[in-house]
C-alpha cells in the first residue's frame, strides 16, 4: 500500500473507532489543569525531578553493555538523532508481529543488539533511558505512524477505552471523553492525553511509565490490572497516542 | 429466564422480580423492582440515617463524594461529575433512591453510576472484589434512609 493510501486507511479507521472523540481544537494537555507551581516545576529543568532520571539516561546512552559490549551511541550516534522517535511510538514490530511501546523497543535493542538482559518494567534504568529518549522529542507533535498493520491493534485499543471494567463498571471514556474538566474528588479529570510520559507524579514521588498510570486507573475502577507489558496496555497506548495526535510532547512531564 | 427475557417481561408487566434464582445465587437479597423503584427495604427494615451519612462520607466505603457533592462540610474536595446529593430526598422517593443505588443502569444503561448491589454482568473485576457488591444490603438501606432526609 502506498504511504498516502495507508495514511488514509489509518485515518478512516481512527474516524470509525473514535466514538465521541474530543475535537482537535478542544484537546487539552493535563498540564493546563495543574496549578502554576507544578507547571513551573515541569518547565524548569533545574526544578523538574525528571531531570535526575534524564542524567542517568544520558549516562546509560553511552555505556557499553551486554555480551556485545555496545552502547546505544555506538549504533545511534548522538541521542538528538532520535528526535521524533518517542512521538511515533507504539510502532509495529516485525519481530513481535504487533505494536511495541518505547520501553519494549529499548528492551528489544538490549536483548537483540547489546545481548543484554531486558530491564524490568518501572526499573530505574528503563525509566531513565526511556525518559532520555523521550526528551529528545520534547515540543514535537505526537505523530502516530500511518502503518496499516497497526489498524487492528488501534481498534482493539479504542474498544478497550470504551469497555466498562471492574466492580465500579466504569470505562476510560466515561471519565476522559465524557466528563473531563469535572472534579473527581480533588482532582480535575484530564482528557488523558499521554503527552508527558514517562512522567514524574508527586503522588508517586517517582518517575513512572504510562503503563503504571493505566494500572492506577484500573485499580481505581476495582478492575484486575493487566501485567506489565501486556498487549492490552500497548493497544491502549496506541489508541491514546492516536487520540492525542498533533499535541506536543512534554516528556518528562510533572503531574500531581 | 435470561436477563433480557426478564427485562422484556418487566416492560410488559412493569414489575421485575430479581430472584430468587439469580440474586440468591449471588448471595444477594431478592428484591422486586416496580417501574423505576424498589419500594420494599432490601433488609425488610428501615435503615439508620446516621450510619448512612457515615457511609456516604467515607471515600473507601460509599465512594459517593468522589463524584457527588453533598451537605457533608467536614469532607473537603467533593466531586462534581454527578448530581448534588442535597435535595435528593425531594427529587426522588425512597424506592426510586433505592433502585438508583442498587443498579442505576436498569434505568439508564449508559449511566456512570456504579451498580452498588450487582455482581453479575461485570468485566475483569479485581480478585478481591469478585462476587461482592459495593455495599451490603444493610449499608444501602442506611444510605437510602440518609438520602431521604436531604429535602433541601
Amino acid at each position: 500500500m502506498k504511504p498516502r493510501a495507508a495514511l488514509l486507511a489509518v485515518l478512516a479507521l481512527a474516524a470509525t473507532v473514535a466514538r465521541a472523540e474530543i475535537p482537535e481544537a478542544e484537546r487539552r494537555s493535563g498540564y493546563h489543569d495543574m496549578g502554576p507551581s507544578v507547571q513551573a516545576m515541569q518547565d524548569d529543568d533545574a526544578a523538574n525531578p525528571g531531570t535526575l532520571w534524564l542524567l542517568q539516561g544520558e549516562a546509560l546512552w553511552d555505556r557499553r553493555q551486554g555480551a556485545a559490549a555496545k552502547s546505544c551511541a555506538d549504533c545511534h550516534g548522538a541521542a538528538s538523532g532520535l528526535a521524533g522517535v518517542a512521538a511515533r511510538y507504539p510502532a509495529f514490530s516485525g519481530v513481535s508481529s504487533r505494536p511495541i511501546d518505547l520501553e519494549q523497543r529499548i528492551n528489544l535493542c538490549r536483548t537483540d543488539n547489546q545481548k543484554a538482559d531486558a530491564w524490568a518494567y518501572e526499573s530505574r534504568e528503563l525509566l531513565s533511558l526511556s525518559a532520555y529518549v523521550a526528551r529528545q522529542s520534547r515540543d514535537l507533535p505526537i505523530a502516530p505512524p500511518a502503518d496499516p498493520r497497526l489498524a487492528p491493534f488501534l481498534a482493539a485499543g479504542a474498544d478497550l477505552f470504551a469497555r466498562r471494567q471492574g466492580q465500579l463498571n466504569l470505562s476510560c471514556a466515561q471519565c476522559h471523553d465524557d466528563n473531563h474538566g469535572k472534579k473527581l474528588a480533588a482532582a480535575t479529570i484530564p482528557q488523558a492525553h499521554p503527552t508527558g510520559y514517562p512522567i514524574y507524579r508527586l503522588e508517586w514521588q517517582s518517575l513512572g511509565s504510562l503503563q503504571r498510570r493505566l494500572r492506577n486507573c484500573l485499580i481505581g475502577m476495582r478492575a484486575e490490572p493487566y501485567a506489565y507489558g501486556a498487549p492490552e496496555y500497548v493497544d491502549l497506548e496506541l489508541y491514546l497516542m492516536s487520540r492525542a495526535r498533533g499535541m506536543p510532547l512534554e516528556a518528562p512531564g510533572v503531574r500531581p | 429466564m435470561s436477563r433480557p427475557d426478564l427485562v422484556a417481561a418487566g416492560l410488559v408487566a412493569s414489575i421485575v422480580v430479581w430472584g430468587p434464582s439469580p440474586l440468591a445465587a449471588q448471595g444477594l437479597r431478592t428484591y422486586v423492582a416496580n417501574g423505576d423503584s424498589i419500594s420494599v427495604s432490601l433488609t425488610g427494615r428501615p435503615g439508620d440515617p446516621e450510619k448512612g451519612r457515615a457511609v456516604v462520607a467515607n471515600r473507601q466505603v460509599g465512594l459517593c463524594l468522589l463524584c457527588h457533592t453533598g451537605p457533608i462540610p467536614e469532607e473537603r474536595f467533593q466531586g462534581s461529575l454527578a448530581p448534588e446529593l442535597s435535595g435528593a430526598g425531594s427529587r426522588w422517593s425512597e424506592g426510586q433512591l433505592r433502585l438508583r443505588i442498587v443498579d442505576a443502569a436498569r434505568i439508564n444503561p449508559a449511566t456512570i453510576m456504579p451498580p452498588y448491589y450487582r455482581t453479575q454482568g461485570l468485566t475483569r473485576v479485581a480478585r478481591s472484589f469478585v462476587d461482592k457488591p459495593i455495599l451490603s444490603a444493610e449499608q444501602i438501606e442506611d444510605v437510602v434512609a440518609y438520602l431521604t432526609t436531604l429535602k433541601d
